[in-house]
């Protein structure tokens, strides 16, 4: 192992990091502009420019408060809680393409951590695990609405963890890879063959249930069952105070950012975009693949705002009706479209 | 490298099974299970079972244990209400204890390998291949085993079904 590839490797992923918890950041801000907006208010506009030193501010306060462990709690566990939520958050994006190969001074930079071939699936685990955070932190806070936060969370997380794995099932039907480098490069450009390249014009149902099982995998409205303040006064991080707080708000955001990314590349072509064989020849090897992160970015972005979109718009689901359209409407949906999908499969090859 | 890496895994994983069963509280019980879980998945990574160990990480750790947790936070585990065990009770888990203890030490004995297994394919474990292996030679008994848990699944369900009145 060279040391160029440690650094250059190192330096990815301190660059991801960083990014992750930018954007995390500003989302903060982006949910409460946009809540603004939909509501026809100002939003943040005092500290800075148009409120955007808002985060800072933010965090300045989330620091500075005060360290509050409950007498009863379990002192080790209630540290771990938040912790871990973060760590499930932030080791997600170690797996995703950020871009096509990029020549710095004659060297090719692979803007992916790393490439395993179970990428996909990796993903899938890192999501799944991200319930321990809240579960662990709202059983060690000993308080009743806590721990029936989360009971739901867990309920919740396994429930959409079955239709999100059966609508994974028929992309792969499709893509036949789980490395996520190779599905985001057979994406490539927008039209090829008569048919789009992207996956979402391959599985719009697919597609479909995905979109809803992030947004309950994620725990955002109107799947927000977990910290339902009307019935569970704030939920799982009732106890929590100060920066342990922070994290477990944090989180969600980060794993917002992270859902985003992943729909965005299995979805909706990542770093492709229409005319990029045009914009490589003529910008170069440097320029072309780094405009294509750019493009994977805003298409995050867009997907960030939608999530937010869907916040101020839609109201939360009561509890039965979240588990009701979990089995009785997505887990029959999705296994309708393998279905499908192994039909329309078989048909384009032998005919 | 791989062989201390595997040695450190391993106490790992040994501790961890040990505090499964030493720790008091339940719920600690099944935070170390999860560890012990954890310590297999680098053991599959080690053993160039990607795939295995990937599932192993998705099924075990984010879901089964998840539900193994879920309902101990249910049950109201405290002093009180823990069940008495009664001499005979004990006498019965040193048996079990000791006949086990045997078992494992027979086991020990018949395994000692002299000449190490060398794996032919050393991609065997990735996604494609094992595809190939359980749809190809193996196909009966993985079907077999699918049918098996989808039965399993159906029995399930038809337990948590109340029973109609018989005089409707």
């Amino acid at each position: 192992m060279e040391i160029d590839f440690v650094i250059e490797k190192f330096i990815l992923i301190t660059a991801l990091f960083a990014i992750s918890l930018l954007i995390a950041m500003y989302s903060t801000y982006a949910e409460r502009k946009v809540a603004a907006f939909l509501q026809d208010r100002l939003g943040p506009d005092r500290a800075g420019p148009f409120g955007i030193l808002q985060p800072l501010a933010d965090g300045v306060k989330m620091f500075m408060k005060e360290e509050i462990v409950p007498a009863n709690a379990n002192k080790w566990l209630f540290m771990v809680g938040p912790g871990l939520a973060m760590l499930c958050a932030c080791i997600g994006t170690a797996v995703i393409p950020w871009g096509q190969d990029v020549q710095i001074a004659g060297k090719t930079v692979a803007l992916q951590v790393t490439d395993i071939n179970v990428g996909l699936l990796y993903i899938f685990g890192v999501i799944s695990l991200g319930v321990y955070g809240v579960m662990i932190g709202g059983w060690a806070s000993n308080n009743k609405y806590s721990l029936l936060s989360a009971i739901r969370a867990a309920s919740q997380n396994i429930s959409y963890e079955i239709a999100m794995g059966l609508s994974i099932i028929a992309l792969l039907l499709v893509t036949n890879t789980l490395s996520l480098k190779e599905i985001v490069s057979q994406q490539h450009g927008f039209w090829a063959d008569g048919w789009f390249t992207w996956n979402f014009f391959k599985q719009p149902l697919g597609f479909l249930i995905f979109m809803v099982c992030a947004f309950a995998e994620t725990n955002r409205a109107p799947f927000d069952l977990p910290e339902c303040e009307a019935e569970l006064n704030g939920g799982y991080h009732m106890e929590y105070s100060s920066m342990k707080l922070g994290f477990y708000l944090f989180a969600e955001y980060i794993n917002m950012f992270v859902s985003s990314t992943v729909m965005a590349a299995l979805y909706f072509g990542g770093y492709n975009y229409p005319g990029m064989d045009y914009i490589a020849a003529h910008w170069g090897p440097t320029w072309a693949p780094l405009f294509g992160s750019f493009i994977f970015f805003m298409k995050i972005f867009a997907f960030i705002f939608f999530f937010m979109w869907v916040r101020w718009t839609i109201p939360r689901f009561r509890y039965d009706q979240l588990m009701g359209l979990g089995w009785k409407g997505l887990i029959p949906l999705a296994i309708a479209n393998i279905v499908i999908t192994g039909i329309v499969i078989a048909i384009v090859n032998n005919f | 490298m791989g062989t201390s890496v595997f040695y450190f895994v391993a106490t790992l994983s040994v501790i961890f099974a040990l505090m499964v069963v030493f720790a008091k509280n339940p719920i600690h019980s099944v935070l170390y299970l999860i560890l012990t879980f954890f310590t297999f998945t680098v053991h599959y990574v080690l053993l160039n079972a990607q795939f295995l160990a990937v599932v192993n990480f998705i099924v075990y750790m984010g879901a089964i244990m998840v539900l193994f947790l879920f309902v101990l936070m249910l049950l109201n585990l405290n002093k009180e209400n823990e069940p008495n065990k009664s001499a005979l009770l004990k006498i019965i888990g040193i048996v079990a204890g000791g006949c086990l203890v045997v078992t494992l030490i027979g086991s020990l004995k018949s395994v000692a390998i002299t000449s190490p297994l060398v794996l032919k394919n050393p991609s065997l474990g990735l996604v494609e291949n094992l595809g190939k292996e359980l749809f190809g030679p193996f196909m009966l008994p993985f079907e077999l085993s699918s049918l098996l848990l989808l039965s399993a699944m159906v029995g399930a369900v038809l337990l948590t079904k109340k029973e109609e009145k018989a005089n409707g």
